[in-house]
């Protein structure tokens, strides 16, 4: 489920100038500012909630507020909200990172093989990228979760496997416009070695989308992830956004809290990213700033 | 361009449609037979639905007639020949073949899908067409605000907020179902209960789509407006509202249909978690009951049926371009 527009961008600009158009957008601070928030709330779990977030530590059915030592209530089981929430959050954090990082790798390599070779090996390399494209992702992702048993590794895995596809061709298309341009030729004639010239000369200059994209497909493997987890497809010793809000279905109709409250987090952290994302895209493509 | 050379391009479009289905279909089956020998236990058990209900004289009959006792390139060939006479198996749990399964639950799935996506188009556009209108003013500023409030929302947690404010809170809607199955309502009175049970779910679908429609539609009529056409219809004297909906709209159109074949896939993943929430019967309910019931037989049936659909889906929506465009041609 991710939203990779169209962009347009010739190379990555001076780290300095990057970083001054970033913070220029209130967007995109407000986005860092909510995903700084996140990562110290993922960073200071252990300290906070040293306990397992998993053990009834409370009166079941506490509302939010109604103890001051439960600020976000507890649930049916009397765990305390608050620190599924800040457990949640590594859990959420690492799942979107490492499975976006699986699906980078086979995104990128697909995608530069493909535009720097051309010819046959492009038309295979897209012929099966189309067909990634065609298998309904989540649905994809459930059938790999659950013929392969539900743990963080798969979770990564089947997020990681479905979600290369978008990612793959605009890698390709941007390695397509560089291959004929006077660097690549340049490398090809000094007899630098494929391998190389796609490294060190053709990626560095496909890098501004991609680290656009990687924004936006973190926030969407976060949000893979959590709808896994809803429908039981997580690690069951493992708290998640997700499972809570999963479980707090149960007690819906009594007790909306358990499932809205975590909710709220997967919102806020999703956000933050596509703000991110979004920033991003604006202050790489010097085009766009007019706007 | 004469008539025969257009023929003989659509001649050629449909054949590359129909060997590209064909391809895709083919590379799907690889991938729901590796998936298969990748479960633990061996396929006979997975095709009986590790249910522990087949006999072991079932189990080697299926053995058998599967040829699991052959090598697995033999195996492989048994598989698509299956596939190609559209036998997708048998549902233990369910007494009935994969595929009558499907056929039953896909119309629900359908009429879900044609709602939520209806929804978030028509909704989307109005939207975007407003906030491009009135960019950076407040009304802009709103309409963008919530847009990226939806897309940033899961589609489960959507579905259980509007339950909770909807039926529990205002009970005004059904909490979940496709009809009230106790009132036995017959002709028109059926179609009312019916729609009224598909608000909340085409809702819950749609708002996540309404967004992308949202933005796109905005970015697009702002696109287009600055385009020579829109100066030269203006400088002809059209009306505003004509010239909003004959050229604006039209054009900003493309990228809105386009951005509807690149969903389809996403929007039937989405009703999983749609018709899990509401009890719709659907193919996505019928998915999570296979997940539960550990049918993976089932399970692959409906995601090799569902990837048909987003095929099917993007030749209507190639169709559709020319006629939205009729510079567009059909081209391989």
């Amino acid at each position: 489920m991710s939203l990779v527009e169209p962009i347009r961008v010739v190379s990555l600009p001076g780290r300095s100038g990057l970083a001054g158009r970033l913070l220029r957008r209130p967007s995109a601070v407000a986005g860092l500012a909510l995903l700084g928030a996140i990562v110290g709330m993922a960073a200071g779990a252990d300290v906070l909630y040293p306990a397992d977030p998993l053990d009834m530590v409370g009166t079941p059915f506490l509302w939010p507020g109604a103890d001051p030592d439960f600020p976000l209530g507890t649930d049916m089981l009397g765990r305390d909200i608050a620190a599924g929430i800040f457990h949640g959050a590594r859990m959420s954090l690492l799942i979107g990172a490492v499975a976006t990082l699986v699906s980078l790798l086979i995104g990128v390599g697909v995608g530069a093989v493909a535009g720097f070779f051309g010819g046959r090996t492009d038309h295979a390399l897209m012929h099966v990228t189309e067909l990634f494209q065609t298998i309904p992702p989540f649905l994809f992702a459930i059938v790999i979760v659950a013929v392969l048993q539900p743990n963080v590794v798969t979770v990564v895995l089947a997020i990681g496997l479905t979600s290369w596809p978008s990612l793959a061709r605009l890698v390709r298309a941007e390695v397509l416009r560089l291959r004929d341009g006077e660097m690549v030729q340049a490398s090809i004639a000094i007899g630098l070695s494929d391998a190389r010239i796609i490294l060190a000369h053709v990626l560095p200059n496909v890098l501004a989308p991609i680290v656009v994209s990687a924004s936006i497909m973190v926030a969407s493997a976060i949000l893979t992830e959590s709808s896994l987890a809803f429908l039981g497809l997580g690690d069951p010793n493992i708290v998640s956004w997700g499972s809570m809000v999963g479980s707090g279905r149960e007690v819906l109709r009594t007790d909306w809290y358990v499932a809205t409250v975590p909710g709220l987090a997967i919102v806020a952290a999703v956000l933050a990213l596509n703000l991110l994302g979004d920033g991003l895209n604006d202050a790489l493509d010097p085009r766009q700033n007019r706007r | 361009m004469t008539t025969r050379g257009k023929t003989g391009r659509r001649l050629r479009f449909w054949t590359g449609r129909i060997v590209h289905m064909a391809l895709v279909v083919f590379g799907i089956a690889v991938v729901n037979f590796f998936l298969l020998h990748l479960a633990p236990g061996d396929a006979a058990q997975v095709l009986a639905g590790e249910a522990g209900s087949a006999t072991p004289e079932y189990l080697a009959a299926l053995r058998r007639q599967f040829g699991l006792d052959q090598p697995l390139p033999v195996q492989f060939v048994r598989y698509v020949g299956h596939l190609l006479t559209l036998d997708l198996g048998f549902s233990f749990r369910h007494g009935l073949p994969v595929s009558d399964l499907i056929a039953q639950r896909l119309p629900a799935t359908l009429l879900l899908m044609a709602a939520s996506i209806g929804f978030a188009v028509v909704a989307g556009s109005a939207l975007g067409a407003v906030a491009a209108r009135h960019a950076g003013r407040l009304a802009d500023t709103l309409i963008s605000t919530l847009a990226l409030l939806f897309y940033a929302t899961p589609v489960f947690w959507i579905g259980l907020v509007l339950v909770v404010i909807f039926s529990v809170g205002l009970d005004w809607l059904p909490v979940g179902g496709m009809t009230s199955v106790e009132a036995g309502y017959a002709g028109w009175d059926h179609v009312r209960d019916v729609a009224r049970h598909l608000v909340l779910p085409a809702a819950t679908l749609g708002l996540f789509y309404l967004a992308i429609y949202t933005r796109l539609m905005r970015a697009a009529t702002l696109e287009v407006t600055t385009q020579d056409f829109v100066r030269t219809a203006v400088a002809k004297g059209l009306t505003a509202r004509r010239i909003a909906v004959r050229h604006v709209l039209r054009n900003a159109l493309l990228p809105v249909v386009t951005m509807l074949g690149v969903q389809v896939g996403s929007i039937l993943g989405g009703a999983v978690l749609v018709e899990t929430i509401f009890a719709w019967p659907g193919l996505g309910r019928l998915a999570f009951e296979a997940l539960f019931q550990r049918d993976l037989n089932l399970l692959l049936g409906i995601l090799l049926c569902s990837s048909a659909v987003v095929v099917v889906v993007n030749l209507a929506v190639d169709l559709l371009y020319t006629v939205l465009d009729p510079r567009i041609e059909l081209a391989r």
